[in-house]
């Protein structure tokens, strides 16, 4: 899958989720692009690097979510 | 006088064991005095803060820090774990306590300069608290605030030749014993084999894109000393596929009393006479040792390797010469389903550079499986535990073996595959009917 189209709906989907989840684990993202895992991870590895998706841990477990959305964020990025 | 009185925590201190709170009271006492005029780059109190945390927490009954968060160093999925506490306003010193974890050395060799580095580089710009080692192997940095990332990430990296460890849904930081560089039992290079596998899976590590954690950890030989078989989804346990060396002019030098069985660890206190048919060969767990003639002999196919007589005599008894490893899938701990060790996957493999047969034909072909089958936070033992350890070895393309077996007729099952049949499901039932009635 094509870098751009893969972006658009993964934001496509996340943002329709929003409502009830805002943090994601991987797998669940490779089946919204319909990819295997390791082709998901090159897509996602860039939506991150290219500030589209960020990484929550909990330390260990691992989750993805778009900047500024979920309960926390707001505590989270307190730049003051 | 502390910064927050902690009635609780100082009853800690009056037991005779060491105390963690004397400790933090220390090192809060040496950032309020700085008698090395560090410039502290997170608050001084920290400590104390967190001290009066710890203390609101007990009187609670309850947690104050929040769960997990967004933080990171550019570009890494994992390495920090987001502390953040939930009452800010009283303890603005601890706001953020987010820890590092810092990849340790192989065999956790240090020299005393780099641990001041180390050191040096916390104390300016975290609180100065170290946990050594994690349960991970990492240098533990606990607790900064999420700007001091960044510094820190920049100063190891560049100035320090080190990497941030793993956490979350990652490679973690490999693990192993101090192999060759100091043990005579190692089978295998260990710290060769962590630090390729830690290079070249560098992606894993720091990009999370596994169902849950994965651990890779490296004993040199059936002695654990990191514990592999408990603690790793892939433990690699070095081996030998010959026969155990003996040297008999030191077995009798055993007998007679000339040299200290154990290396002498059990000189504390008088045990008598060394009794080598009570201590060795009567512990032997596969009764494949006897003496004959004055001479000790073992019948090296029945030997486990469980390391026993070598390690009581190892002056008269060395590991063989065709070495390599072991490799057993699954360990975990009891989160789900209970603690499991690993299940042997790979009886025997040379540990040869550049261990293109370790990555292709044993870590690519699991992590494939796991990564499309495994559900979130599935450990791989309970993928394997789910789908079963069959399974796991069609993955693989491996052949059942009798070392597989853990023990005989623990399951009765053996399901053949049609093409695994001579002549398949089918049959000619004319032919049948000549031998066999209605
Ligand atoms: C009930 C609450 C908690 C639970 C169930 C919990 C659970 C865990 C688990 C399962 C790990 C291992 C992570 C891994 O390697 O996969 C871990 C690591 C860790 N947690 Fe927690 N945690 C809790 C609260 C906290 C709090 C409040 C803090 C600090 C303020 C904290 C600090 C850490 C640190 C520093 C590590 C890494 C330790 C190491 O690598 O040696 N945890 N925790
Ligand atoms: C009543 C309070 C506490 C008790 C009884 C306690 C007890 C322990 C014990 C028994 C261990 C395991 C040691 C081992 O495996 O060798 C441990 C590990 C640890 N403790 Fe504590 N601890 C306490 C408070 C704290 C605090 C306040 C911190 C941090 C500020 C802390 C940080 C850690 C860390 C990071 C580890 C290592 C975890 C690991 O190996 O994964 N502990 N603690
Ligand atoms: S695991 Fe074996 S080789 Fe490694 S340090 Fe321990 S005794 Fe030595
Ligand atoms: S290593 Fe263990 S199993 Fe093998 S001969 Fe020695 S005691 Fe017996």
């Amino acid at each position: 899958m094509e870098y751009e189209e893969a972006k658009q709906k993964l934001v496509e989907e996340l943002t329709k989720k929003l409502k009830s989840k805002s943090k994601f684990y991987f797998n669940d993202l490779a089946n919204i692009l319909g990819e295997k895992p390791r082709d998901a991870k090159k897509l996602i590895n860039r939506m991150v690097t290219d500030g589209v998706l960020e990484y929550w841990s909990s330390g260990s477990t691992s989750m993805y979510g778009m900047p500024g959305t979920g309960k926390q964020a707001a505590a989270e990025h307190e730049e003051k | 006088m502390a910064k927050h009185a902690t009635p609780l925590l100082d009853q800690l201190e009056s037991g005779p064991w060491p105390s963690f709170v004397s400790d933090l009271k220390a090192q809060a006492a040496k950032r309020a005095k700085n008698a090395e005029n560090i410039e502290f780059q997170i608050p001084t109190d920290v400590v104390e803060d967190l001290l009066g945390i710890l203390e609101l927490s007990f009187k609670h009954g309850r947690t104050h820090w929040k769960h997990g968060g967004i933080v990171g160093v550019f570009g890494y999925g994992g390495g920090v774990i987001g502390r953040y506490c939930d009452q800010p306003e009283e303890f603005p010193g601890v706001a953020h306590f987010h820890t590092m974890r810092v990849a340790q050395p192989g065999g956790k060799f240090y020299s005393t300069e780099y641990l001041r580095q180390i050191c040096d580089l916390w104390d300016m710009r975290g609180s100065g608290i170290t946990n050594m080692h994690g349960s991970t192997g990492d240098i533990i940095f606990l607790g900064t605030t999420t700007p001091q990332l960044e510094e820190v990430f920049f100063e190891l990296t560049h100035n320090l030749n080190q990497d941030l460890g793993g956490s979350g849904s990652n490679l973690r930081t490999p693990a192993d014993c101090i192999g060759e560089a100091r043990c005579e039992y190692a089978c295998y290079d260990t710290q060769a084999l962590c630090y390729d596998l830690t290079n070249e899976y560098q992606d894993e590590l720091h990009r999370p894109a596994f169902p849950y954690k994965f651990k890779f950890k490296f004993d040199g030989c059936p002695n654990c000393c990191v514990a592999s078989i408990a603690r790793a989804d892939l433990s690699f346990i070095g081996t030998w596929r010959d026969n155990i060396r003996i040297d008999q002019e030191a077995v009798q030098a055993y007998i007679g009393g000339e040299i200290a069985p154990n290396g002498g660890a059990h000189s504390g206190r008088d045990w008598g006479k060394f009794d080598i048919q009570a201590e060795v060969i009567g512990r032997c767990p596969t009764q494949c040792m006897w003496m004959e003639d004055g001479k000790l002999k073992i019948d090296d196919r029945e030997c486990t390797r469980c390391m026993h007589c070598i390690n009581v005599m190892p002056r008269a008894l060395r590991i063989g010469n065709d070495r390599g490893c072991s490799i057993f899938a699954g360990a975990k701990a009891p989160i789900l389903d209970g603690a499991q060790m690993g299940s042997l996957v790979v009886p025997f493999i040379k540990v040869e550079e550049p261990y293109s047969e370790i990555k292709e034909t044993v870590i690519e072909p699991i992590w494939d499986w796991w990564m499309e089958e495994g559900k979130n936070r599935e450990r791989l033992g309970e993928l394997m535990k789910r789908q079963g350890f069959q399974k796991m070895l069609e993955v693989m393309d491996l052949k059942p073996v009798p070392q597989h077996v853990q023990e005989p007729r623990h399951n009765p099952y053996i399901f053949w595959k049609e093409d695994e049949v001579d002549g398949g499901w089918e049959r000619d039932i004319n032919e049948f009917r000549k031998y066999h009635k209605r």
